[in-house]
């Protein structure tokens, strides 16, 4: 991988509340609202904006094909360039890095990113089912689509590979429903104990309904820029410094048993017995990660990043990328949790804005939610967008964002850097 | 020529159901026939029919899959039909309380990963005869398959086997 683009630079970015059903607005007026929340954030009107890209996972929760173009029209940007990227649950951090891509090639010099999901035109089960549909429907739809099945079945492997616990799991949830108590955007803001966790409904064992992300309506915005643009806008540009991007067999069945992809902090005898990624770990995770950190320069990842958005769907999936981040070895995401160090004043807060366990997951905009979050961090300028500044943190240099797909099957990490 | 100012759309008894006027929120009804292939892969779906479990054995490298795939992920080389063993083990599991709402119905149900001795992949099955607290990861599972075919993966499906029940009867006489 080269990265010999010019530099990507994100200027403003707007969220519309998650809610579990906002049936008074559709998803082109939820789009409008973030969309217009960043423009006036920015001073900007639609002549700034060269073109777009469209976020959203699935056609099916509305029935309409084409919703993109109709968000298009409704924003104002028609004629404009645009179109649409989807890959389940990284269709934010795909459409994100899409944006980038505009503005690197030297196409665009400024590109507005917008995802969206409407979720609540159907019940939930029936929304797991269509999202079930992104997994194999010839070998795993039938055999009981269900994702949270799916990741119950990584996180047990994860348990028996490593000795990670439920109670660390129950602690990812705790931390993230909690640091959400301060998102006046957040979905589900909770206070939470280990026990809470455990005590709520099973859904798929080991994963209880709080181990689990909720379906959501929602929208999300980032506003991208050239260099030279994006210091014309505001004086507190955030840099992307790097992107990477993996991906993994869409059937789990399929994962080989192989060795770690290493990251420059780690040696082949730290894994000496480990069969990778099999089911416990996520391939396309370690393999975005990889490529970011190389085109971002970072060598220790612990050490050289403040914060953390990462796609936390599941308890389970949070402790799996710690180690897929290289945040710590494999087999060490529960006892990385154990001691704090994800916490909000831990050595590395993930998830400040609590996630999507937290948040909400209305797919499409995900992704950029999390661009969103760790832009308002980096420009320190929280207080402003949340109304308080519980979770700002101090003084944050570098954040990673990270969205994820399927069983792991797309995974996008992309780093951002302050300016000042 | 027909020109009728007066012209009027029939009058229908269907109406609508409505859940709430504000916003206006209606019901849509949709449902659809596939006519489905299962294309390269259909030898597997027919082979479940004569109690066999068909995966992949790439022709160059050798590596074989526990579930159909015409060519190999590992060189790109053409596969050929490999028979799995009809026993194998517990790679994970889970008991899934909750569903989609098509097998809503069905839950609690049991999935399973199974690994096959000789086989490099795993393969995604539904356990039944035994409780979610009886599940356990190594646990020897064997293929058992639906007299009617529906054609679908769930033509086979895994049961624990003699060796699972024998491992509980030593571990009850205190022999390991």
């Amino acid at each position: 991988m080269k990265h010999n683009g010019r530099n990507v630079y994100m200027v403003s970015g707007g969220v519309t509340k998650f809610a579990k059903a906002i049936p008074k607005m559709d998803f082109r007026m939820r789009v409008k609202k973030a969309f217009d929340y960043a423009l006036n954030d920015a001073g900007l009107t639609l002549n700034d904006i060269d073109g777009s890209v469209a976020s959203y996972f699935a056609d099916h929760f509305q029935r309409q094909l084409m919703s993109g173009i109709m968000v298009q029209d409704y924003l104002g940007l028609t004629p404009k360039p645009s179109k649409r990227v989807e890959g389940g649950g990284a269709t934010g951090g795909l459409a994100f890095q899409t944006g980038y891509e505009e503005i690197a090639s030297g196409r665009m010099d400024t590109c507005v990113v917008y995802g969206f999901e409407n979720m609540s035109h159907v019940n939930t089960w029936k929304g797991n089912e269509f999202i079930a549909l992104a997994s194999d429907t010839n070998f795993d739809y039938p055999v009981g689509g269900f994702y949270t099945g799916y990741y119950a079945m990584m996180a047990r492997r994860h348990m028996h590979e490593f000795g990670t616990t439920v109670e660390q799991l129950a602690k990812v949830s705790v931390k993230n429903h909690g640091n959400a108590l301060h998102n006046p955007y957040a979905q589900s803001p909770m206070k939470l104990t280990v026990s809470d966790v455990r005590n709520s409904p099973m859904v798929a064992n080991p994963l209880t309904r709080l181990d689990v992300c909720a379906m959501s309506d929602g929208a999300a915005v980032a506003i991208l820029a050239s260099e030279e643009k994006a210091f014309e806008i505001t004086d507190h540009p955030v840099l992307i410094k790097g992107i990477g991007t993996g991906t993994d067999t869409m059937r789990l069945a399929d994962r080989p048993f192989g060795k770690v992809p290493l990251l420059p902090n780690e040696k082949e005898s730290d894994y000496k017995k480990l069969e990778y990624p099999g089911i416990h770990s996520f391939r396309a995770g370690r393999s975005a990660a990889k490529e970011a950190y190389e085109a971002a320069g970072i060598t220790d990842p612990l050490n050289e990043l403040d914060l953390v958005e990462l796609h936390d769907a599941y308890t389970s999936s949070e402790i799996q990328t710690y180690e897929d981040l290289g945040l710590c070895k494999y087999g060490e995401g529960g006892s990385f949790i154990d001691e704090g160090k994800p916490a909000l004043n831990g050595k590395i807060p993930v998830n400040p804005s609590g996630g999507l366990l937290a948040c909400g997951h209305p797919v499409g905009a995900t992704g950029i939610m999390q661009g969103v979050f760790a832009f308002w961090q980096l420009q320190r300028t929280i207080k402003k967008h949340f109304g308080n500044d519980k979770l700002q943190l101090p003084n944050p240099k570098r954040g990673l964002i990270h969205s994820h797909a399927g069983t792991g099957t797309y995974v996008t990490v992309s780093i951002m850097e302050a300016v000042k | 020529m027909t020109l009728n100012p007066n012209a009027k759309m029939e009058e229908t008894q269907n109406g609508t159901e409505v859940y709430g006027f504000d916003p206006l929120i209606v019901k849509s009804h949709y449902e659809i026939d596939y006519i489905h292939s299962y294309a390269q892969d259909s030898e597997f779906f027919v082979a479940l029919g004569h109690k066999k479990i068909m995966g992949s054995k790439c022709k160059k490298c050798g590596y074989v899959y526990g579930t159909p795939r015409g060519h190999c992920m590992m060189c790109g080389a053409e596969t050929e039909w490999h028979q799995l063993p009809n026993e194998g083990k517990v790679h994970s599991y889970t008991t899934c309380y909750f569903g989609s709402e098509e097998f809503l119905p069905e839950t609690p149900f049991h999935l399973i990963m199974v690994e096959f001795e000789g086989v490099n992949s795993l393969f995604m099955a539904r356990l039944i005869g035994a409780d979610a607290e009886d599940i356990y990861i190594g646990m020897p599972v064997k293929a058992k398959f639906r007299r009617n075919q529906r054609f679908l993966p769930t033509d086979v499906y895994f049961v624990p086997s003699e060796e699972a029940l024998k491992a509980v009867d030593n571990s009850k006489n205190g022999k390991k």
